[in-house]
């Protein structure tokens, strides 16, 4: 079946059978392959993306249900030399290590931030609590949210 | 097979059917029978179906029929739409002003992603004893509606589980909503769920709901879950406690009923001595709460 998705920014036509995943669409059919397999059963956060500005797990959810609706993955934020304020504080705060869950993270700190842009530490570990990270220890990546709302806050 | 050694796909096919009305959609389970799954959310279904725990035929997707979703006040009752995403519900005005119970047990399930995708229709059909919408629904009178090929039928929530994964819906049949009475003035609540982990389902919980008159329960329904085949609602409990004002000593009392009367498995998540030991601690915790509440009020 044919199905349109948005995927950051630009509209794409895809045949898809029922049974192909997001996070397959994304990585394989896309190339775009930032969102990462982990788990694949919901518990790591690993492939999150946002599906209508909302952060969801792309191994879950089918392809169909992505048709006609926005995806947005962590290719569409920055680009090496133009990174986003989420990207520089990640990076700056040191709350990337091996990398593999942070375009997960990322996303879901800027869907986190879209929806209180100065989040409480409670608040931040609350939201971010299905996304997991094996290397951090999770205080830098804590860290990293807090500078990023202060940074996209700006001055004053 | 070796392609989903991580769960990376759902190898079986399967025919895709996105109804647009309840009338379609119960016509086309009751055609394919036990072949079909309803796929609402999917945190539930889609890891089944990519563990080949399920292989169904057809997958009739709920979540292009609009009525089916949603919060809404009606003259006698409050109505929530099985299809409702848990995120959607949680942040509903009525539910945070009116049913703080069930916000209190909605935010406690999974992750911000999972309720973003997750209904609550899903989390009561899948039926597990451990599901944390149930008992605060059950607490609150919930009643469930259901919509099947011929006919439309309304049961107390409390008797929709029938067994761990199983529920009264017979073929062609589905959830289509939650109907709640208005909560009576001096309605407190408290739903308290221990895990392993915070993203784990419960090893143990519970959720109260008491019609206080100051620091006297004039009528109160406790429910457990994680504790039984199904979400289990402590009469005999509830029974000691109506009328009773809420000391200290009525509280420990009500701990150690509550301890007695239910019959836990030991499983994964814990052994039956814990899951005894602490149902005592949540029930003393939940009332405690509840009493602290109804202070607060005068
Ligand atoms: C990482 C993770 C953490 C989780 N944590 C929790 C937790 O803390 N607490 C908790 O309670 N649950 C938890 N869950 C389980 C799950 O997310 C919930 O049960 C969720 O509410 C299921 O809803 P869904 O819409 O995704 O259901 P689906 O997966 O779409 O459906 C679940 C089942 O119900 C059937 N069904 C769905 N809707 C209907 C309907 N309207 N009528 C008839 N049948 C229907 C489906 O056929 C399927 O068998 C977790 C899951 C994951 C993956
Ligand atoms: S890969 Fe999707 S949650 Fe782990
Ligand atoms: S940086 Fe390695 S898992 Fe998070």
């Amino acid at each position: 079946m044919k199905i349109t998705i948005r995927v950051n920014g630009k509209p794409r036509g895809f045949d898809v059978e029922p049974n192909t995943l997001l996070l397959n669409l994304v990585r394989d059919g896309m190339l775009l392959t930032g969102a990462k397999y982990g788990c694949g059963v919901g518990e790591c956060g690993a492939c999150t993306v946002l599906l209508d500005g909302e952060s969801v797990l792309a191994c879950m959810v089918l392809a169909f249900d992505a048709d006609g609706r926005n995806v947005e993955t962590i290719e569409g934020l920055g680009e090496y030399d133009s990174l986003h304020p989420i990207q520089e504080a990640y990076l700056e705060e040191g709350a990337v290590q091996c990398g593999f869950c942070t375009p997960g993270f990322v996303m879901s700190t800027k869907a986190l931030l879209s929806e209180k842009s100065q989040p409480t530490e409670t608040e931040i570990r609350e939201y971010l609590k299905g996304n997991m990270c094996r290397c951090t220890g999770y205080v830098n990546i804590v860290r990293a949210v807090q500078s990023a709302a202060a940074k996209m806050k700006g001055p004053g | 097979m070796s392609i989903n050694t991580h769960n990376t796909h759902i190898v079986n096919g399967f025919a895709y059917h996105a109804p647009t009305s309840v009338a379609e959609a119960t016509k086309l389970l009751d055609e394919h029978g036990v072949e079909a799954s309803i796929l609402a959310g999917g945190t539930d279904l889609v890891p089944k179906m990519k563990q080949a725990i399920l292989k169904p035929k057809h997958v009739v997707n709920l979540k292009h029929i609009p009525e089916l979703a949603g919060v809404r006040e009606e003259a006698e009752q409050i109505r929530i739409g099985a299809l409702t995403r848990l995120r959607d519900l949680e942040r509903s005005i009525i539910v945070t002003e009116k049913l703080p119970l069930i916000h209190e047990a909605i935010t406690a399930i999974g992750s911000v992603q999972i309720r973003n995708m997750a209904t609550v229709g899903g989390n009561l059909c899948n039926a597990s004893p451990a599901a944390d919408s149930a008992q605060a629904l059950v607490a609150l009178g919930a009643k469930a509606n259901i919509a099947g090929p011929k006919c439309e039928r309304s049961i107390e929530l409390e008797s929709f589980f029938t067994g761990p994964g199983r529920t009264v819906l017979g073929r062609g049949e589905l959830l289509a909503s939650l109907t709640l009475p208005y909560p009576e003035e001096g309605s407190r609540g408290a739903f308290i769920k221990l895990g392993r982990t915070s993203l784990d389902l419960a090893t143990v919980s519970i959720a109260v709901n008491a019609k206080m008159k100051k620091e006297t329960v004039e009528s109160i329904r406790v429910v457990m879950g994680a504790v039984a085949p199904t979400p289990l609602r402590l009469r005999n409990v509830e029974q000691s406690l109506a009328k009773k004002k809420l000391t200290v000593d009525a509280i420990e009392e009500a701990g150690k009923l509550v301890s007695e009367s239910i019959k836990p498995i030991t499983d994964i998540r814990g052994t039956a001595e814990y899951r005894r030991v602490a149902s005592k601690g949540l029930a003393m915790e939940a009332l405690t709460r509840i009493l602290d509440g109804s202070r607060r009020d005068k």
